[in-house]
């Protein structure tokens, strides 16, 4: 069992030390200076002279993250539901959902930055590029619902709370969590967008802002360090919300049954 | 109730949905106390629709569908799909028409671990239902239908989606069943050997628009088993279910 683990794991490990020691070569042969292209040692020795600065503003990036990502799940979930109970509702605001949706928040970034404080314009864009997954994923479950199943809690007169709680919520979670999924990613690059449209500095500078300012100084390792922290970021949502699926449909669903061998 | 005498009654019961499809129409029928009674018709000819009626999951949109007593008396149903939810374990599924009505966990005990007995479920409590055969996922949507002690199960082609030996064995059990609780049983199937297997009462259905074509009485046998299957009462009432049924199916052809 644990042999094959270390074969599962090896390979994608080997390959991606040895593209680092690709580049680390090209950089060393070339002589390449590091303002043009720094090699991964230096990446490595910026990441860990700047932690302080970076890891600050890693902290600030999550934070937004997370807060849009909540402010999301509330809202796209509420909404989801006033669409299940009225069909009217869902046929009046949806179309908004998707003109929101389909809006780069590129586009939009600039607009919020003149309404709004940059660190509340920041939060609204993660916000808005998070919160439609999350919408129509939820929608989408709480319609699919197994409809004898409907059936079966009219039969024993269920209240329409109960038909809530114990059968439309319940189903659509699978869909929620994959909406959810998404979500995570899509705020993180909306918090990105908007933080590179705001430029804004001082305490409330994320990761993105420290690739702005590094840009300015031609301070490249730093650029690529701050860089290397985002995907970490990006990469540590992905695997918090896997593992949240996981821990909560592996026992009944089978998206999260085991693949293979 | 006195044994025989008619719970539910249809009167010239008609159906048509919001689409224009008629599916009943006329349908004079009812259901005794204690009975085992087939629906038997060709797919889509509205038996499913009047099993739905009962359960008060459809309504008339002419005719009238009348319980005998003051108020409609416990029902239980099963789907064609064994319909679990999923994410709860067979425990919690079985306790769902107490829970349903406010009984809390700890008085559902007793008789979610009776109604587990009686279908041969005691030890799988804690299961999921991904984790169980198609045969037994169907017995615990049967004990679900049992657990709130129905006087009459409606059963919609149970086990039209098993394989043909746990299809016997959940039928004898079914019998089984009927004996030790004493309830009502209308059972919906497209098989006559199954039907004429199980029912005191068969009621052939004749193609859409479905009404009753002729009601077959099944002489009752010592004991419904292999020797019963073999029997020239068997044999005899198989022809005569079939052949009604050839005849409300060639009103289709013909049409």
């Amino acid at each position: 069992m644990i042999k094959r683990r270390l074969a599962d794991w090896l390979p994608p490990i080997l390959v991606f030390c040895a593209a680092l020691g690709l580049w680390e070569f090209v950089v060393w042969r070339n002589a390449i200076p590091p303002y043009v292209l720094p090699s991964p040692s230096l990446i490595g020795r910026t990441l860990v002279a700047d932690w302080g600065t970076l890891s600050g503003s890693m902290m600030v990036t999550l934070g937004t993250t997370f807060e849009a990502l909540i402010a999301a799940v509330a809202g796209g979930v509420a909404l989801a539901l006033l669409f299940a109970q009225w069909r009217w509702v869902e046929r009046s605001f949806f179309p908004f959902a998707v003109i929101l949706q389909v809006t780069p928040i590129v586009a939009i970034a600039p607009l919020l930055l003149v309404y709004l404080e940059p660190g509340t314009a920041v939060l609204v864009c993660a916000f808005v590029v998070a919160f439609f997954p999350i919408l129509s994923n939820t929608a989408l479950g709480l319609a699919a619902t197994d409809h004898n199943l409907v059936d079966l809690f009219e039969l024993y007169h269920a209240s329409r709370f109960q038909q809530l709680m114990l059968l439309r919520l319940p189903a659509a979670l699978p869909y929620f969590l994959g909406g959810l999924r998404i979500a995570g990613g899509l705020a993180l690059i909306g918090a990105i967008v908007a933080e590179i449209a705001a430029g804004s500095a001082g305490q409330g500078a994320g990761l993105a802002y420290r690739i702005v300012e590094a840009g300015f100084r031609l301070n490249i390792p730093r650029m690529f360090a701050a860089l290397a922290l985002i995907s970490v970021t990006g990469i540590l949502i992905f695997v918090f919300f896997s593992a949240l699926s996981w821990l909560l449909l592996s026992r009944w669903h089978d998206s999260a049954r085991e693949r293979g061998g | 109730m006195a044994p025989g005498a008619p719970i539910v009654r249809f009167e010239r019961v008609g159906k048509t949905f919001a689409n224009g499809v008629k599916a009943l129409d006329g349908l004079d029928l009812d259901a005794r106390a204690g009975e085992f009674l087939s629906l038997l018709g060709p797919s889509g000819c509205g038996k499913s629709t009047a099993l739905r009626m009962i359960a008060g999951l459809s309504q008339p949109s002419s005719g009238a569908l009348t319980w005998s007593g003051a108020a409609r008396p416990e029902l239980g149903f099963v789907f064609q799909e064994p319909t679990l939810t999923p994410w709860s374990n067979v425990w919690r599924n079985v306790w769902l028409p107490l829970r349903l009505r406010g009984v809390s966990r700890a008085a559902a005990e007793k008789p979610v671990a009776e109604a587990l007995a009686l279908v041969g479920l005691t030890g799988f409590e804690k299961a999921y239902p991904r984790e169980l055969s198609g045969g037994m996922k169907m017995r615990v949507s049967i004990a679900r239908a049992l657990v709130a002690k129905p006087a009459v199960l409606l059963m919609d082609e149970p086990f039209a989606a098993l394989d043909e030996i746990t299809r016997l064995k959940l039928n004898n059990d079914i019998l089984r069943l009927k004996a030790e609780l004493g309830a009502t049983i209308v059972f919906v199937t497209h098989s006559v050997y199954e039907s004429v297997f199980m029912s005191s009462r068969i009621a052939v259905f004749s193609a859409r628009p479905g009404r009753v074509v002729e009601t077959i009485e099944v002489a009752e046998p010592a004991a419904r088993d292999e020797e019963f299957r073999l029997s020239q009462a068997y044999a005899e009432t198989c022809r005569r279910a079939s052949a009604a049924l050839l005849g409300a199916i060639g009103g289709e052809e013909s049409s």
